[in-house]
């Protein structure tokens, strides 16, 4: 059928736009195609016009349909809104179900918006691994907002601070105790906390407990210049979304100061480390399959201990 | 590593019937695949957008309604405009002998009806993407 296009040849054609090419480049990045590598790294010198928002909160909280309210809002400002959707890859399959863009259907027809899920594949963070090199992409397209929308989160899985520029933590109404639960995790990282669903009754009590949680958190308000606020949302009524507009533009401004080199270098540091380490076990894997079966072998007879068996496939690696 | 074979399951127009095609979804996952579900009611336009964006190997369209002599032709139609050349296209649900083989002639890769066993599904899905080859 359709013979293989260079990553290269596709560059100029992203450039212009061209969602086929767009599309088939995210591919192969979530593929880690070694092909694509040189055309990724141009993309990646050319990016960073973008401003990279991510949204994240726990399961039904309603990250999809705000992303699909901010989005239309967005648009209609005139902004070209890129949406990275990542959900749940089965542990035992390694298959997923991407439903997100069920919530977005009526962006599907709109040129200005670009829309791709991905599935997690392993990845344990909230995001996936290809997730960074997506936004480059899209950046070099010329979208001007991506939005990175987390699986459903839990307490842990806080990476996506570490891959944008606004963090955004959306709580839903009526989780009771676990807001209480929560609180320890992903509530920190928030550059801001939206309530979703602000048109039920029992919003106003989570807005409140947000806000009470922040003031308890003296030393870094102290220290920053950004006051990071709860805002109440309704994707239904649409009811706070020009307010949550007008604080994302707020925040940018912050992450062009200084405040926002540093947030940057932690973005380079994180993505550079993670990056390695998938090489490295990349290297291990490869270099280790069949001394590691033997070992497993000779570790269950009792012929050795783990400890000095994992030295050695170790070594084999680094040495 | 091999990456996940990347599935647009698609409902196009006035078909509120969606029990067979989320059967089909779980189906595909349960074989590793990354499926990417639409929701009822799409138009056209819609689906080749979206696997256009979402870049799958394969899009499946999904139809009880017996508009299959329409939709294809302005999905294939859609597609060239848009430069799509190696989209493998899939056909499910339900529908007359002739209109299966009509469409095949438009360039549907298989039409999998309602008694289509599960595995045989997957292994034909997984045969059409390694014919198709590196992309």
């Amino acid at each position: 059928m359709g013979e293989y296009v260079p990553s290269q040849d596709l560059l100029p054609r992203i450039d212009r736009g061209e969602t086929v090419a767009i599309g088939r480049l995210i591919t192969r990045a979530e593929g880690d195609v070694p092909e694509a590598r040189d055309a990724l790294a141009n993309v990646y010198k050319r990016s960073g016009k973008a401003h990279v928002i991510g949204i994240t909160g726990v399961p039904g909280s309603g990250k999809s349909t705000l992303v699909a309210a901010m989005t239309a809002k967005l648009v209609a400002s005139g902004k070209r809104v890129g949406v990275i959707a990542v959900d749940p890859s089965s542990p035992y399959s390694g298959g997923s179900i991407l439903g997100d863009r069920i919530r977005m259907t009526e962006l599907a027809n709109n040129p200005n918006v670009y829309i791709r899920s991905m599935a997690t594949h392993g990845e344990m963070g909230g995001v996936a691994r290809s997730t960074l090199a997506t936004a480059d992409i899209l950046d070099v397209a010329g979208f001007d907002v991506i939005i990175i929308e987390t699986v459903g989160v839990g307490q842990d899985e806080v990476e996506i601070v570490k891959a944008s520029h606004t963090t955004v933590v959306v709580s839903a109404p009526g989780l009771g105790d676990d807001i209480q639960a929560i609180k320890a995790g992903v509530l920190e990282i928030a550059d801001m906390h939206l309530v979703s669903k602000c048109d039920r009754p029992d919003a106003n009590k989570t807005l409140t407990d947000l806000k009470q949680m922040l003031t308890l958190n003296a030393a870094k308000i102290a220290q920053s210049a950004w006051r990071t606020p709860v805002i109440g949302v309704s994707s239904l009524t649409g009811m706070g979304l020009d307010e949550f507009i007008a604080a994302l533009e707020g925040h940018r401004k912050i992450s062009v100061s200084s405040e926002g080199d540093k947030r940057r270098l932690e973005i380079a540091a994180f993505r550079l480390e993670k990056t390695a380490k998938r090489m490295l076990l990349e290297e291990f894997d490869k270099a280790t399959g069949s001394a590691r079966a033997e070992l497993a072998h000779r570790l269950s007879r009792k012929e050795g201990d783990p400890y000095s068996f994992a030295l050695d496939l170790v070594r084999s690696v680094t040495q | 590593m091999s990456q996940p074979i990347r599935v647009l399951l698609a409902k196009v127009g006035l078909d509120g019937h969606d029990r067979g095609v989320k059967i089909v979804a779980r189906t595909l996952r349960d074989a590793g695949m990354d499926v990417i579900y639409t929701g009822l009611h799409r138009t056209p336009d819609e689906v080749v957008n979206a696997a256009v964006q979402e870049d799958v190997d394969i899009l499946g369209v999904s139809l009880l309604s017996g508009v299959q002599l329409t939709v294809f032709p302005k999905i294939f139609k859609l597609l060239e405009e848009k430069g799509s050349k190696d989209l493998i296209i899939v056909a499910g649900g339900v529908m007359p002998d002739e209109d299966a083989e009509a469409i095949k002639k438009m360039g549907v890769a298989e039409v999998l009806l309602q008694d289509t066993p599960p595995a045989q599904l997957v292994a034909n899905l997984k045969r059409l993407v390694s014919e198709r080859g590196p992309r």
